[in-house]
């Protein structure tokens, strides 16, 4: 009895806490079908902020696109320079890689305001035009590539060391060796590195504030900047509920499908 | 054959190199930027006004300074990140523990469900909670609420950093100290308090370290809950420079990364450990 009572009160607080982050998506999501702009109002159901997204014609969905394909642009480059400074830094010398270590962790530990602020004093200071792109790119990869060499190192670890002299025993140049056997040893971790990595530049606000060219916005600075008092503001905003829905659908079918795959897998072990 | 002669012999250490130009150039130079800022004036000379335009900038002492904004801003945003920090890690540990400890299967696709929503963009996730509020008549009501508020959507934004470290120490915990534990006599509350908790101290440190300082300084939740009512020091250091302030926004950049560096010093974040727990990186 006492068993069971502490089972609900458990089950009750973990639920009480998912309400508690999921709440707030889905009152998005509910009103992402009101047809006023005005979440205190609601009008009746309607399907205007999808139609508004989809529209080309709109700034929403471009801003959209082109913050993915930033995203993918920063991913793609943290994980080239991380994953190589990653296997670098694991063979260096201790004193080495303990230095490098310590400076990776910086930006990791450091508030986005300061590392973005400091970052912004170099661009001036060495004159970088904002607009060719580059500090913006270079400043998120600041803020992503330490994340791709934290994923990384742990699988460094994990692996056997011998395959790579075997390799090289075997007549494998090390170039060669680095491409067909730590890298495919090591790619889970560089996988991570690069997902991570999306994820932290999609939701960037301060960096890009600092470093991104004026004529240029992303999801979180067009959302930050939106004029709420402006009819085409809330216009806007209400489109960005309906991104924020399909984005919550997303999230739902792949808890759903992870769940079932897990729940496979554990039925075929048994049989 | 002649050609392989003039390249210089490849290891695997060299491949640092890149990597460390790339920090040495983007995190280590600007810290000595943000230095120089601080302690210099428009004409480059070396000078402590700004030092003084920090500390005394509402009159001369102690009491000046008490009673000066840039002091409320801080104390302020050091209220709302222990808060902060402190309601985390209260809703967190019993979470992760939940988690670590049930007989589900698939606990990783549990632990999912509080991971996930970090995939809607931070922004768009803080306007949830704002549109929210507004719902709820709690938009922008008063001071307090406005501090509430804000501690609510700095716990609402970074719950998952507390919880994945928490998580990931305590699964590691061997089960057999805790057997030990109960075979020696100690009651479940005991076993837990003398094994379980100072074994977690590295997840809950961790966990720490990634939400008081975003907390103190992530102006972007502080500003889109409270309507700009609340300033916090990231906001603060925005200010500076958005006025073209530089001189006393690295100042007070200075005053953050010393620390810090102090926190991360004290609590042994710069030893090479497993951290890679950190902000999710064990995500995928």
């Amino acid at each position: 009895m006492v068993k069971t009572l502490k089972g609900i009160a458990k089950w009750s607080f973990v639920g009480l806490i998912l309400l508690f982050i999921y709440f707030p998506i889905l009152f998005l999501t509910v009103n992402s079908f009101n047809q006023s702009d005005y979440i205190q109002n609601w009008t009746g159901f309607g399907w205007e902020h999808y139609a508004y997204f989809f529209n080309f014609e709109n700034e929403p969905i471009r801003v959209v696109g082109q913050t993915m394909l930033l995203a993918v642009v920063v991913a793609f480059l943290s994980t080239l320079l991380g994953t190589f400074g990653a296997i670098g830094l694991f063979y260096a010398k201790k004193r080495t890689s303990a230095t490098l270590n310590a400076l990776n962790r910086i930006p990791v530990i450091n508030a986005d305001v300061v590392t973005a602020i400091s970052f912004a004093l170099l661009v001036s200071f060495i004159g970088l035009d904002k607009s060719t792109y580059i500090p913006l790119i270079l400043g998120q990869m600041l803020l992503c590539t330490p994340f791709v060499v934290l994923s990384i190192i742990p699988k460094l670890k994990q692996m056997d060391n011998n395959l790579y002299e075997a390799a090289l025993d075997l007549g494998a140049t090390p170039r060669k060796a680095l491409f067909s056997v730590i890298i495919p040893q090591i790619l889970p971790g560089i996988l991570t590195g690069f997902l991570l990595s999306i994820t932290l530049s999609l939701d960037d606000y301060v960096i890009a504030a600092y470093t991104k060219p004026d004529s240029f916005t992303t999801i979180s600075t067009h959302i930050y900047g939106l004029d709420k008092n402006n009819i085409m503001g809330a216009k806007i905003k209400a489109a960005y509920w309906a991104f924020t829905a399909i984005i919550f659908l997303i999230i739902v079918l792949v808890v759903i499908l992870s769940n079932v795959l897990a729940y496979r897998k554990t039925r075929s072990k048994k049989r | 054959m002649t050609k392989a002669k003039f390249r210089p012999r490849f290891s695997r250490k060299m491949l640092a190199i890149p990597y460390g130009l790339f920090l040495l150039v983007f995190v280590v130079v600007p810290l000595f930027i943000v230095l120089y800022y601080a302690f210099t004036n428009d004409e480059g000379k070396f000078t402590f006004e700004y030092l003084k335009v920090f500390f005394n900038e509402n009159g001369e002492g102690l009491k000046g300074f008490f009673s000066s904004y840039n002091f409320k801003t801080i104390m302020r945003s050091f209220f709302i990140s222990v808060m902060s920090t402190i309601i985390c890690l209260l809703i967190a540990y019993p979470i992760a523990y939940i988690i670590a400890n049930c007989k589900l299967k698939n606990k990783s696709c549990l632990l999912l469900l509080f991971i996930v929503p970090m995939w809607v963009n931070f922004v768009l996730r803080i306007n949830a909670l704002k549109e929210l509020f507004v719902w709820l008549g709690i938009y922008n009501k008063s001071n307090a609420w406005n501090i509430v508020n804000t501690i609510i959507g700095m716990v609402y934004d970074f719950l998952p950093f507390m919880i994945l470290p928490i998580y990931t120490t305590l699964i590691k915990i061997d089960k057999s100290y805790l057997e030990a534990a109960k075979d020696l006599g100690a009651t479940p509350a005991k076993a837990f308090i003398k094994v379980t908790l100072p074994l977690s101290k590295a997840g809950i440190i961790s966990g720490a370290s990634m939400v008081f300082l975003p907390s103190m300084t992530n102006y972007v939740v502080s500003n889109y809950l409270t309507s700009r009512n609340v300033k916090i020091v990231g906001k603060l250091i925005d200010d500076y420079f958005t006025g073209d302030l530089w001189h006393d926004g690295s100042f007070i950049a200075l005053l953050l990364l010393l620390f810090m560096f102090l926190v991360t010093w004290l609590t042994g974040g710069f030893k090479e450990d497993d951290q890679s727990v950190a902000r999710g990186a064990s995500l995928w």
